[in-house]
């Protein structure tokens, strides 16, 4: 028998989130909270019958005005293990296509007796503008360009699995990073956990004045081999096909010339490197096939992790709502 | 506020051996028997209650432990909200004979809930509880196989298990609450 930790390692928080819109306002204490509540759920995803009552009677509704796979799959799925009630509000056939306002909508979730709605908007800030108008507790899933918590949860999860101590740590991100939600969130989940961050892009993908953005200091090289140097962690992202019509970029092939994850870039990476993506992956684009399968890829596994992650959050965020 | 030790680290050694013999006594097949501690003090007990059988009668006591966090039925209400820790089951508890290990039992609300996170994981054969204190002010129809001691206690009255592993020492005390509630 194993012996587990019979004194808790993460001292009980009083969680203070009703909301979760980023990861700026989270402390360490709070996200290794999230990371050892998330444990315990991935125990119950290993069980023959994945459920427990936890949000039992809670209503959750997922509003999304974005396509989404994984995400929302998660959510519901996570919603389910912990048996709460799940809709799912479909902008495309309902009423939002007739032209209704996202204050409207949110009433009328409101009235309908919604605990979380977890939202996904094209508008950077929407998430923090229907705190607003709404008493249920808002789980941003991703809004434009600004944020997208719950992936750089998992990220992070999936790295505290692999690593002892995530101090210390240096981290790339590479790809197109200023249209990128997902990068943003995790340059903030990355430097409270003491992790430093390079960025790696074209010159025209890298957000413009990115010192006065209000994010933590990072670094950026835009060499990607000088930028893997010795990583810890490597962060590839999606690259956007319509950014090339944009004028952002010459063509597609001469980013894959330079800023493709390949096996001989990743070699110059620590070799215990960890190689993340946040889904959907373009194979020989932004990363090629070998490395995005290769055995240090956790891609799959960060998909599992992103169920008890949101696990995690439903569960925390709950316990913070008033009776 | 007063505060009294009601069991001294001898009383606590003693009272587990008791019970252990009990468990022993009453369950022939100890191949089939799993302690189950519930946290946070209940995982220490199991494994004590486990090591006592062991020396005993020289059987191998698998051991579990469960978290009831998420089957509390007052996760709003509460002021701490529990740490979700890790239930960690071996193998599988079908046809088990299983004793459910807690520090205290008082309303029965946490042992309900035990109960439920454990009929989810299997169907054990039978199920029995252990417990080191039962206090009394049962809300629910349940009681205890083992009880260590029974403290007639008043509401107003906090009983503290505190052990080596959680506390740094074996002790269990009662405090009178300085302000009523209720």
């Amino acid at each position: 028998m194993r012996a587990t930790q019979t004194k808790p390692t993460v001292s009980e928080t009083i969680w203070q989130h009703h909301h979760v819109l980023d990861l700026d306002d989270f402390t360490r204490e709070e996200i290794e909270l999230v990371f050892q509540t998330t444990k315990a759920m991935k125990e119950i995803l290993s069980r023959p019958i994945k459920q427990v009552p936890a949000l039992r009677g809670k209503t959750l509704i997922t509003l999304f005005y974005e396509p989404s796979t994984r995400t929302r799959l998660s959510f519901e799925l996570a919603a389910k293990y912990l048996s709460a009630d799940m809709v799912n509000l479909n902008t495309q056939i309902s009423s939002v296509a007739k032209g209704e306002s996202l204050v409207d909508t949110l009433g009328t979730l409101q009235a309908l007796g919604a605990d979380i709605v977890i939202m996904r908007h094209p508008s950077s800030g929407a998430p923090s503008i229907a705190t607003r108008f709404i008493g249920a507790s808002i789980v941003n899933a991703g809004d434009g360009w600004h944020a997208h918590p719950t992936q750089a949860l998992l990220d992070l999860y999936t790295i505290h699995e692999h690593k002892q101590s995530l101090k210390g740590l240096k981290a790339v991100i590479i790809g197109d990073i200023m249209h990128s939600r997902v990068a943003r969130s995790n340059i903030w989940g990355l430097t409270t956990m003491g992790i430093g961050v390079t960025l790696c892009s074209p010159p025209t993908l890298l957000p413009i004045g990115l010192g006065d953005q209000r994010l933590p200091p990072v670094r950026t090289e835009p060499d990607i081999e000088r930028a893997l140097d010795g990583a810890d962690i490597v962060m590839t992202l999606r690259l956007q096909r319509e950014r090339q019509r944009s004028g952002l970029l010459p063509s597609i092939r001469e980013y894959i010339n330079l800023y493709q994850l390949n096996k001989s870039r990743l070699a110059k990476a620590k070799p215990d490197a960890l190689v993340l993506h946040p889904g959907p992956v373009n194979e020989g684009i932004e990363i090629s096939p070998a490395v995005a399968h290769g055995a240090q890829s956790v891609i799959n596994e960060q998909v599992t992790n992103g169920v008890a992650v949101r696990m995690a959050l439903l569960y925390l965020i709950t316990g913070s709502q008033k009776q | 506020m007063p505060k009294k030790v009601i069991m001294t680290k001898e009383d606590i050694k003693r009272t587990l051996a008791r019970i252990a013999h009990e468990i022993v006594e009453h369950n022939e097949q100890l191949q089939d028997l799993l302690l189950v501690g519930v946290h946070t003090r209940g995982v220490p007990l199991a494994r004590r209650l486990a090591a006592n059988i062991e020396g005993f009668t020289g059987a191998k006591i698998a051991v579990g432990t469960l978290d009831i966090s998420l089957y509390r039925d007052d996760l709003s209400s509460l002021e701490l909200k529990p740490l979700v820790k890790l239930t960690d089951i071996p193998a599988n508890i079908d046809g088990k004979s299983i004793v459910l290990v807690d520090d205290v039992l008082y309303t029965g609300r946490s042992t309900r809930a035990a109960l439920d996170a454990l009929v989810d994981l299997g169907r054990p054969r039978l199920i029995q509880l252990a417990v080191l204190i039962d206090r009394g002010h049962r809300e629910l129809p349940i009681r205890a196989d083992y009880v260590g001691k029974n403290i007639p206690s008043s509401r107003h009255e906090d009983i503290k298990v505190n052990l080596k592993e959680t506390d740094g020492m074996d002790e269990v005390t009662i405090t009178t609450a300085a302000k009523e509630e209720q």
